[in-house]
């Protein structure tokens, strides 16, 4: 459906994207992730045919963005970062403006738009006027028009961000139910939203592309290095040469939490889980354990993770 | 054509579902209104030879409106979308860029002509109420309108471009204001400046538009103005069009 090679995009002097190539089946839903800045959003944009790339070539559905640019709109649906729409238009309205200009009949217009509304759940607000929704309603009334002349691609670009929680998982849920019907394309900067929504995960980072993994063979890179959490109250030397003294745990950071309490943080041999073992440990010497976690692996882990092993491959 | 349409519709809708629409009526209104009472004081004082249309003309109320309204109109055209963000899903939707750029121009153009539509009201009520009903004739009100709608043009093309150069609407206004203030002084210069002979007293007589509208007052229609201003609406609409395009190779 996507097809990206060598794609270079420089803003004056500065390299937003560096040489990214990477493809996406039909029917896949697909995640870009990186932090604020990696150039996610200007990949969607050349994508979407709204910015031309400086270097490379983008094809989508088989028509190259640049010189076939007509054909590619006609099949995607774009929602762009902070889903602006005009706010003093009626949400019914809005969308049906939105289905005319993409070259739908009126009487077909009037069809999808009551389709995508039921889609989106935007029924009882259609009279409502844009400007004066909540941003969770806005954030489907944007998706409502990026779904509305039913495009084979849909490309959302960060579609959870400023949500509240509740909100956050409702637009996941919607967009898990449109990837049975569409290949999507979304990115984001949070971790759980790939995890929860995606089946293949592209990481981004400075422009570069990282990695570009199914979410299971990303998982299996992270847990080969597993870190555990206690909270324990003990004395300290004692801790220090208990952590020593124990072959599978290869590295350990203790660190004063309150009280007697301290923090230990402990990364285990590759696949090994060694919370039974810490918290025999606990009960050998009579220790008081009051908490203890696997350490999640948070988004900054991945990118540690993987810009540590981009490095070890270059030197 | 169903793209245009359907955004031209927009275009006129934006005006009217936010205030400026309104203010803008309001504004022209007062102006008119204006310009309407002191014609009738004038008419009041002594009898005159010229037709209805002409008298206001020669007021400063018509420039007064066209310089001031001209740049508020437009400012949004571009300026406004680019600032919201909605001109990426606007261009990012299966539109052409002509479409974009024509639909801005005529949903302006629009809108600027019915903020003239009480003028001609006022000129009927004139003769309504005069005994000579040669005051008005059905002729020279048409022609007035088609120089008010021509000299609109030519204005309402130079504010999208403007509005299309930035993504403040202050900006805009104050492009286009400096663009049409400075085409207006020039087009004085053949009144004001002494008569001069050779090529620059002609070029100045050509772009007289005190005149040309003193002649569509008259039931003129100088094919020399209709090309001034066709052509150079067109080729501040070919601007906007190039630097909307600009997007793609810069």
């Amino acid at each position: 459906m996507i097809e990206v090679s060598d794609l270079t995009k420089r803003y004056g002097g500065q390299t937003a994207v560096a040489g990214v190539s990477f493809r996406v089946q039909k029917g896949e839903i697909v995640g870009l992730l990186g932090p604020n800045g990696a150039g996610k959003s200007t990949i969607l944009r050349i994508l979407s045919c709204y910015l031309p790339a400086t270097i490379g070539t983008a094809r989508v559905a088989g028509f190259d963005v640049f010189d076939e640019c007509d054909e590619v709109k006609k099949r995607i649906g774009y929602m762009p970062e902070n889903n602006p729409l005009h706010p003093d238009m009626r949400v019914r309205e809005y969308l049906t403006f939105r289905a005319r200009l993409k070259g739908l009949s009126a009487s077909r217009a009037r069809e999808r738009v009551g389709v995508v509304m039921d889609q989106c759940r935007l029924a009882e607000v259609g009279r409502r006027i844009v400007g004066q929704l909540s941003k969770g309603y806005r954030q489907r009334v944007g998706l409502a028009d990026a779904l509305v002349h039913q495009p084979e691609l849909l490309i959302l670009d960060e579609p959870t961000i400023g949500l509240d929680p509740y909100q956050v998982r409702a637009v996941r849920q919607l967009i898990k139910e449109l990837g049975r019907t569409h290949t999507i394309l979304v990115s984001t900067h949070v971790l759980p939203e790939v995890e929860m929504t995606c089946s293949r995960i592209l990481i981004l980072h400075e422009g570069r592309l990282l990695a570009a993994d199914s979410k299971e063979n990303l998982q299996k890179r992270l847990s080969q290095e597993e870190k555990v959490v206690a909270e324990i109250a003990a004395p300290l030397p004692e801790l220090q040469e208990c952590w020593k003294e124990m072959e599978l745990i290869e590295h350990f950071d203790i660190s004063p939490a309150d009280g007697e309490y301290y923090r230990c943080a402990l990364t285990a041999r590759a696949g090994v889980d060694i919370r039974s073992l810490v918290f025999e440990q606990a009960r050998l010497h009579g220790w008081t354990l009051r908490e203890l976690t696997r350490g999640s692996h948070t988004l900054e882990d991945i990118f540690v993770h993987i810009i540590r092993g981009d490095q070890e491959e270059t030197f | 054509m169903q793209v245009y349409l359907t955004l031209v519709r927009r275009e006129l809708g934006g005006y009217f579902a936010s205030l400026t629409g309104y203010i803008l009526i309001a504004a022209v209104l007062l102006l008119l209104g204006l310009s309407f009472v002191d014609m009738l004081v004038k008419l009041n004082a002594e009898p005159t030879e010229a037709p209805l249309t002409e008298q206001f003309f020669v007021t400063v109320y018509f420039w007064f409106i066209l310089l001031l309204t001209t740049p508020v109109i437009t400012m949004r055209s571009f300026a406004l979308e680019k600032f919201s963000g909605t001109y990426e899903t606007l261009m990012t939707s299966p539109v052409k860029d002509v479409q974009v750029v024509l639909a801005k121009f005529t949903g302006a153009l629009l809108f600027y002509a019915i903020t003239w539509l009480p003028l001609g009201l006022y000129l009927v009520l004139v003769r309504h109420y005069s005994n000579d009903p040669a005051v008005l004739n059905p002729i020279s009100l048409l022609t007035t309108f088609l120089g008010i709608l021509l000299v609109g043009s030519l204005y309402i093309s130079m504010g999208c471009f403007a509005s299309s150069l930035t993504r403040s609407q202050v900006v805009a206004v104050m492009i286009s204001f400096a663009l049409g203030l400075g085409l207006f002084f020039l087009s004085l210069r053949s009144l004001m400046a002494a008569p001069g002979t050779g090529w620059p007293a002609g070029v100045f007589q050509f772009i007289a538009m005190t005149e040309h509208l003193e002649d569509f007052a008259r039931g003129i229609v100088d094919t020399r103005c209709l090309v001034y201003y066709v052509t150079l609406s067109f080729f501040f609409l070919f601007l906007t069009l190039r630097v909307v395009e600009s997007r793609r190779w810069r």
